[in-house]
């Protein structure tokens, strides 16, 4: 019981950092470089995947059995673009200024591959109240990394954060994070970080076991 | 007979897994449009109000009025009409204030949607909102957040000749901070693409709506028409 209820709790914690699909997996790189111009998108981005990624989860993990193989990425990829779609509508009822920041890139979470990745990877072998919880991991997870993006970009690229002016007037701002080459700059110094966590933890671990 | 009667066996459950899918699919997008329907038109309608009563400074009520091209006529507006839709903001006295106008034209990276206000008492533009654009964050989007290029529209001389047919100046575009007439536009340092767009979509929709307006006023005039 023990060790189930570590493996449950695993499968949330693993997507947070130690699978983390943008930091680690480096999965769904439109969005992740595309939409964290500014942390309002870039939060509202993170949710709508997080919210397709648990629903398509579910849905396949539930029809798991009833799908043939032959047809089962075709059968996913119908599930995610429903959810896609209905998605895509309730963001334009709720705002339209926002599903203009965010242009295609609503529609395009269909292809992103982190949501099919987990449908053929985890929800498809795995019951559903696991592949609810690596979805939850997963999302929450990718949220983070595009809530980490966005939140840089947008104060060095504008000097604020979710609208929020941080910086007095005299500051000038570096345009060039809010424009798609700030998404490299951005994405490859948070690698470059984390990467150096990683190693400092693995390294400390490996001592304290010497 | 014995493989056919296998074959088709196998083939049952990706035709009963993608057929079925494919009508939960289409059931659900469709009640989900049916739902949100009415609340993204009133989202669409709310900005565009907001972006009308922003060109037109003093409006209190707005009118909608169709034009008709081939019958040279303006008509109040029906849901689901076709024809180009002419905004008209009046005071709370029931005075026109000026008409609101959509134009559209080419910017740096794609279609630039703005709407303008147009006082026919002064002759000029009063006011400029950008709807729709993807132009460049931080250079051309400048176009919607400068104020001093925003500071161009609101006496922007348009004034008719004596035919009615053409502007007395033609709008043009000159290089920041070099505005000397009032029918000029003070363009945006690094975004001269999208400045020079915004100038182009106002000079070429002033000249086909300019005397259409000034044909029709009395009928504009009146509230809902």
């Amino acid at each position: 019981m023990d060790n189930q209820q570590a493996t449950s709790a695993d499968t949330f914690i693993k997507g947070l950092w130690r699978d983390n699909p943008v930091f680690v997996q480096v999965l769904g790189m439109c969005p992740v470089l595309a939409v964290t111009n500014s942390a309002v998108n870039a939060l509202t981005m993170g949710l709508a995947t997080l919210f397709v990624l648990l629903m398509s989860n579910i849905m396949v993990s539930l029809l798991r059995n009833w799908i043939p193989k032959e047809v089962r990425i075709a059968s996913f990829i119908l599930i995610i673009a429903t959810f896609v779609t209905l998605v895509d509508y309730v963001i334009q009822a709720i705002s339209l200024d926002l599903h203009k920041n965010l242009g295609a890139f609503i529609s395009l979470i269909v292809v992103n591959c982190l949501i099919l990745g987990r449908a053929e990877a985890f929800a498809s072998k795995h019951p559903p109240l696991s592949s609810v919880l690596d979805a939850l991991g997963m999302g929450t997870g990718f949220t983070f990394a595009l809530l980490c993006m966005g939140s840089i970009r947008e104060l060095l690229g504008n000097g604020s954060v979710f609208g929020w002016a941080l910086f007095a007037d005299s500051y000038q701002p570096w345009v060039v994070m809010i424009l798609p080459s700030g998404g490299f700059f951005t994405l490859g110094v948070l690698m470059l970080v984390i990467n150096r966590i990683n190693k400092r933890v693995a390294l400390s671990n490996a001592r304290s076991e010497a | 007979m014995a493989a056919m009667t296998s074959s088709l066996t196998a083939l049952w459950p990706m035709y009963r897994s993608l057929v079925g899918l494919g009508v939960i699919c289409t059931v659900c997008i469709v009640a989900v449009v049916m739902v949100t329907t009415p609340a993204i038109k009133q989202n669409q309608q709310d900005a565009m109000h907001r972006a009308i009563f922003a060109v037109l400074p003093g409006t209190t009520t707005i009118g909608a009025f169709t034009y008709d091209s081939g019958a040279d006529a303006f008509s109040t507006v029906v849901q689901g009409g076709a024809g180009s839709t002419l905004y008209v903001g009046y005071d709370p006295q029931g005075q026109l204030v000026g008409v609101a106008i959509a134009a559209e034209g080419q910017g740096y990276q794609d279609k630039i949607k703005i709407i303008y206000g147009y006082s026919p008492d002064k002759q000029t533009v009063i006011g400029m909102r950008v709807i729709e654009s993807r132009e460049t964050p931080g250079l051309g989007d400048r176009i919607e957040t400068d104020s001093a290029f925003q500071a161009n529209f609101i006496a922007l001389d348009v004034r008719l000749n004596a035919q009615g047919n053409d502007l007395v100046h033609p709008v043009e575009l000159v290089k920041s901070g070099q505005k000397t007439k009032a029918w000029q536009i003070d363009g945006i340092t690094g975004a001269t693409i999208s400045s020079q767009a915004i100038t182009d979509m106002i000079a070429h929709s002033v000249s086909t709506w300019l005397p259409r307006v000034r044909d029709h006023i009395a009928q504009l005039e009146q509230p809902h028409g």
